[in-house]
């Protein structure tokens, strides 16, 4: 019992001394202590993000890129033409939204997912699609184009919510996958 | 006695919302006439909708070339194919209700499409045709 107290003691005072890490407060020690809470992605928690990022595609987790690859993206200059479309934002706004994702990027995220996107990156890449991640593409090698690019109702690997249904939640877990138009997928 | 009550059922519920647009485009209206904009017409916006503008990449762009003709149908972006909802605000109640996002949408819109940002005569003759739709 003195033991356990004695191991709590020490804990908490580590939780207090560890810097605070993401938006959300999440230090080192509580991550230790909630495994299930860091198995995907962090989801996504800033409702400017939400809105703004989601009135045209998914909002995709910060957490998906590394640092290096969302200044690449979020520059006033590179929303003008954001794969092809002009997502301009007024210039607060933008503040906003990168102080936000630069906060919560992969590698400043304890999430597994987010772990292993770091991983498969090389320190000098900077990716801009997530689609050409390393560990996205090996997740995704096994699907056929009739699955993505000739389903007309996913067109595109880019839709993770097409498929993944619980997405919204950041939950990208086999067992939540329904491909449209086809069965059960089983990996 | 029924038809009056729906009558008033659907004043109630559906009238806040065309003022909504209404009053929001006309907010910026306002806006547009103290920079020196008059006259706004329907017409000239129609007409502007559909004004093909070359592109540096050899294509043509359009505001009707994503959203279409019939505003009342769901547009495809020329580019990347996305869907877009109807813009007319008839059949489609969040349109135009937010001042904010429709300055937005204007300058992201006008620079892709026409290569630079439309004057307030053009921005005001756009409203005045997307709220007779």
């Amino acid at each position: 019992m003195k033991k356990q107290l004695t191991f709590m003691a020490v804990l908490m005072s580590t939780s207090l001394a560890t810097p605070v890490i993401g938006a959300d407060g999440l230090s080192f020690t509580q991550w230790l202590m909630t495994f299930s809470r860091t198995k995907e992605v962090k989801p996504v928690n800033n409702q400017l993000y939400a809105d703004e990022c989601g009135s045209c595609h998914y909002a995709y987790p910060p957490g998906l890129l590394p640092n290096q690859s969302w200044e690449k993206l979020l520059s006033a200059q590179a929303l003008e033409d954001h794969f092809g479309e002009n997502a301009e934002l007024e210039p607060e706004d933008l503040k906003t939204i990168q102080t936000y994702v630069y906060k919560n990027s992969a590698e400043k995220s304890f999430y597994k997912r987010s772990r292993k996107v770091v991983k498969s990156i090389g320190d000098s890449e900077a990716p801009i699609r997530i689609t050409e991640i390393k560990y996205i593409k090996r997740k995704h090698h096994e699907l056929t184009d009739a699955m993505v690019k000739g389903n007309k109702d996913v067109n595109s690997l880019s839709n993770c919510n097409a498929c993944h249904t619980q997405a919204d939640k950041a939950v990208f877990d086999d067992d939540t996958v329904k491909i449209p138009h086809f069965k059960t997928w089983e990996d | 006695m029924t038809l009056r009550t729906l009558m008033i059922v659907a004043f109630v519920f559906l009238a806040p919302q065309w003022a909504n647009a209404t009053e929001a485009a006309r907010a910026l209206q306002k806006e547009y006439t103290a920079q020196g904009a008059k006259d706004f017409s329907a017409e000239t916006g129609k007409l502007k909708w559909s004004t093909q503008v070359q592109n540096s990449d050899s294509s043509k762009r359009s505001c009707s070339g994503c959203h279409g003709n019939d505003l009342a149908q769901k547009g495809k972006h020329l580019k990347t194919k996305r869907p877009i909802q109807p813009m007319a605000v008839s059949v489609n109640t969040k349109r135009l209700t937010d001042t904010k996002k429709i300055e937005k949408w204007f300058t992201r819109n006008c620079k892709w499409t026409w290569g630079r940002e439309c004057t307030a005569q053009e921005k005001g003759d756009f409203l005045e045709y997307l709220l007779a739709q």
